[in-house]
């Protein structure tokens, strides 16, 4: 395909052509009416002067005779720019007036006539057009009045030809602004079509070219970056996932493996064999589990479970996961509180929140010491409480802690422990899929908020902040574009940098 | 127990029927939906174990096929798909419970028979009673040996659903279900914890335990006397 050609084929360059007819026909049209109606009404002021003429004369004619008449068109056909006149007997024998020739038998048809003439002191040269008016005298006299058209045809024309240039000039400016726009605006096509053929080939990472007008172009580039954005993340997340699922899900399947060849190795009791297979067993639920969370991550994420998102009163959840953690803290000497007097709406997945939320406590339980530390530390107070979840509204926000006393997380590590399977050097002894922070992270992100880690001074304060009314993108779908992601209120907290795991 | 096996992978039906032997029961096997819903439509099952992914006719339409005759056989779905949606949509076709896939067979058992015993169980009595303790589900009420034990509204949840399946075998997975209404597996074992707090409430100071632990299963509550 030609430069050219391609050019031709465009929408904007057919859009222009449509709209050039349009206009050229109707520019056409209102210029021909215009003329059309000049002329009608030029000649309507031919014909009247023209009556009023020959009324005139003919009460001139009534009053005075022939005699009276002759003299009167003589008196008027030498002034300058005059009617043209002829009077003639019956048998055309002219008596007076300003006409030298006529086209033959004009005379004899009385009316209005268009003919063609020339004045008496021309002899020679173009004839002249003129309308003209013969009037029978009572007498048998002949009175022809009529004026020339030279003037009305001059306007005509210059009207007719001023038409004629216009729209050659609207379909010349036309064409070329037509091609000019449909340049500029293939150019930004022909760019976005490069990217997305480099996009296709496999590199992620190109975007749209955005010129900045805030034209729709840009607009659809802006949200087709978006998407890439989505999908760049999404791809990143499978690779992400296949690569732990190769590092975390194999070391526990080989150690799954060597087991069972240990027992079948060699001669062992029946009570050997029962420890092995139930050691087995205990290590691939083990598995499940940790594959149940990977699917669950992965749903989350997918955004496929925001069909099940209802209103619920986050003090609520919050209460009830206190309550189910409650024991085992107690049993660890570690005291938990719910803080969460007020009922605090929100809406969302009552078991995905309720989940992330349990994987907070759960964490805090594991990583916290006894109230009785070993170091002495005496804790300001009575009774403080080790471990409290917090429920929470802040603005069109929900803020769900849960703060520890526990080690905490070094400010350096805190972006890599949501990470999926990323289980700190210290945590690799105690049990856990080392998923609890990455399905956290994940279903704040599937609500349209974020989790975010922080320093409790000392221990961990783990922060899950969701918009009150469900992801923004629920809420109106087609307004969603139009705001600007950054608008929403940071959550007021400035102790931590929000981490926004992705 | 007579009970009607769905699944289309053979091995896994033939250990499910041979597990179910073990312990007692009777299991046909259909290898595809439209042979389960004939096998469903005229045998007398006490529950029906439905795979939710068969040939021919996937278990939800079985179900719903099965339920549109107004055969209210229990049925326990079994799947791979495991999430709380997929649990949630299995529940609305018909299904009485969801069990994913890969499963504990304790679990499948202690499900199946909490599951037969529906029909005719004791969800209407407003009094539980074993051996010598006693719940009273209006007045939430709870006496062992005529003197009255204290527990949280969650504690005496669990002691009901423990009481109301008394004599059988109550799995983890169930408690927490059913007593806390989660689906999620919360890592650490907070049900122990749970448990042992009831049963230092109603077994502590009497010589016959009531709350045993039923290894690698779960808990059962049962007069150990009779």
């Amino acid at each position: 395909m030609t430069a050219l050609g391609k050019l031709f084929r465009t929408t904007t360059f057919k859009l222009t052509l449509v709209y050039l007819t349009v206009f050229a026909l109707f520019a056409a049209f209102l210029l021909g009416y215009f003329a059309l109606n000049t002329r009608r009404l030029v000649t309507e002021q031919i014909t009247d002067t023209v009556d009023a003429e020959i009324t005139g004369l003919s009460e001139q004619y009534r009053q005075g005779g022939i005699r009276r008449l002759v003299l009167v068109i003589e008196g008027r056909s030498r002034r300058p720019g005059s009617s043209l006149y002829l009077v003639t007997t019956f048998q055309g024998e002219a008596l007076a007036g300003n006409i030298g020739s006529l086209a033959p038998g004009v005379l004899d048809k009385p009316g209005w006539t268009e003919t063609a003439y020339r004045r008496q002191e021309e002899t020679e040269g173009a004839e002249h057009h003129a309308l003209v008016r013969v009037f029978q005298l009572p007498g048998g006299f002949r009175l022809l009045v009529g004026r020339d058209l030279e003037e009305r045809e001059r306007l005509y024309h210059i009207i007719v030809s001023a038409g004629r240039w216009s729209v050659a000039i609207v379909i010349v400016l036309g064409l070329a602004g037509g091609l000019f726009v449909t340049r500029r605006v293939l150019r930004r096509v022909d760019a976005m079509t490069d990217t997305s053929r480099t996009i296709m080939a496999g590199d992620l990472s190109g975007r749209l070219p955005i010129a900045g007008t805030g034209d729709e172009i840009d607009r659809l580039a802006l949200n087709l970056n978006i998407m890439l954005e989505r999908i760049e993340a999404l791809m990143h997340g499978l690779k992400e996932v296949s690569d732990n699922i190769a590092h975390d899900l194999k070391t526990p399947l080989t150690r799954l493996r060597n087991r069972c060849e240990q027992a079948l190795r060699g001669d062992h009791n029946d009570i050997e064999y029962r420890a092995a297979l139930e050691q087995t067993i205990e290590e691939s639920d083990r598995l499940i589990s940790t594959f149940d969370a990977l699917l669950m991550i992965a749903r989350a994420e997918s955004g496929q479970a925001r069909d099940n998102m209802t209103e619920l009163d986050a003090a609520e959840l919050a209460h009830s996961i206190g309550e189910l953690y409650e024991p085992l803290a107690d049993e660890k000497g570690i005291v938990l509180a719910v803080e969460a007097e007020q009922p605090v709406p929100l809406k969302g997945n009552r078991e995905l929140i309720s989940q992330a939320l349990a994987n907070l406590v759960d964490n805090a339980i594991k990583y916290s010491e006894p109230a009785a530390k070993p170091d002495g530390a005496v804790e300001e107070g009575a009774a403080p409480s080790d471990i409290v979840i917090r429920a929470e509204s802040d603005g069109s926000k929900v803020l769900l802690t849960v703060a520890d006393r526990g080690p905490g997380i070094p400010e350096a590590d805190r972006v890599r422990a949501i990470e999926r399977f990323v289980r700190l050097e210290r945590s690799r002894s105690l049990p856990g899929s080392g998923l609890g922070l990455s399905l956290a992270a994940a279903v704040a992100r599937l609500h349209g908020g974020e989790l975010t880690l922080s320093d409790n001074n000392p221990g961990l304060k783990s922060i899950i902040a969701l918009p009150r009314d469900g992801p923004l993108e629920m809420r109106h779908d087609s307004a969603a574009h139009d705001q600007p992601r950054d608008q929403q209120p940071s959550p007021a907290d400035g102790a931590g940098q929000p981490i926004v795991a992705g | 127990m007579r009970l009607l096996i769905v699944e289309d992978d053979h091995d896994a039906a033939d250990y499910l029927v041979k597990a179910l032997r073990e312990v007692g029961h009777v299991a046909d096997v259909a290898h595809d939906g439209e042979e389960g819903l004939s096998l469903g439509l005229d045998g007398d099952y006490d529950v029906l174990i439905v795979d939710r992914m068969l040939p021919r006719r996937d278990g939800l339409s079985l179900i719903g096929a099965l339920r549109a005759k107004k055969i209210e056989t229990p049925v326990l779905i079994l799947s791979a798909l495991g999430q709380v949606d997929d649990r949630i949509k299995g529940l609305r076709a018909g299904g009485d419970d969801y069990l994913p896939k890969p499963y504990s067979f304790s679990e499948l058992l202690a499900r199946v028979e909490v599951l037969s015993r529906r029909r005719g169980g004791r969800a209407e009595e407003t009094v539980y009673r074993v051996a010598d303790l006693e719940l009273d589900r209006l007045s939430h009420n709870v006496m062992r040996g005529g003197s009255e034990i204290m527990l949280q509204p969650r504690e005496f949840r669990l002691l009901e659903y423990l009481m109301k399946h008394a004599g059988q075998v109550v799995t983890r997975t169930m408690l927490l279900e059913n007593v806390w209404d989660y689906h999620f597996d919360p890592q650490t074992n907070v049900i122990d914890v749970h448990i042992s707090r009831l049963r230092s409430k109603i077994d502590k100071g009497y010589a016959q335990p009531l709350l045993h632990t039923v290894r690698g299963a779960g808990y059962m509550i049962r007069d150990g006397a009779r």
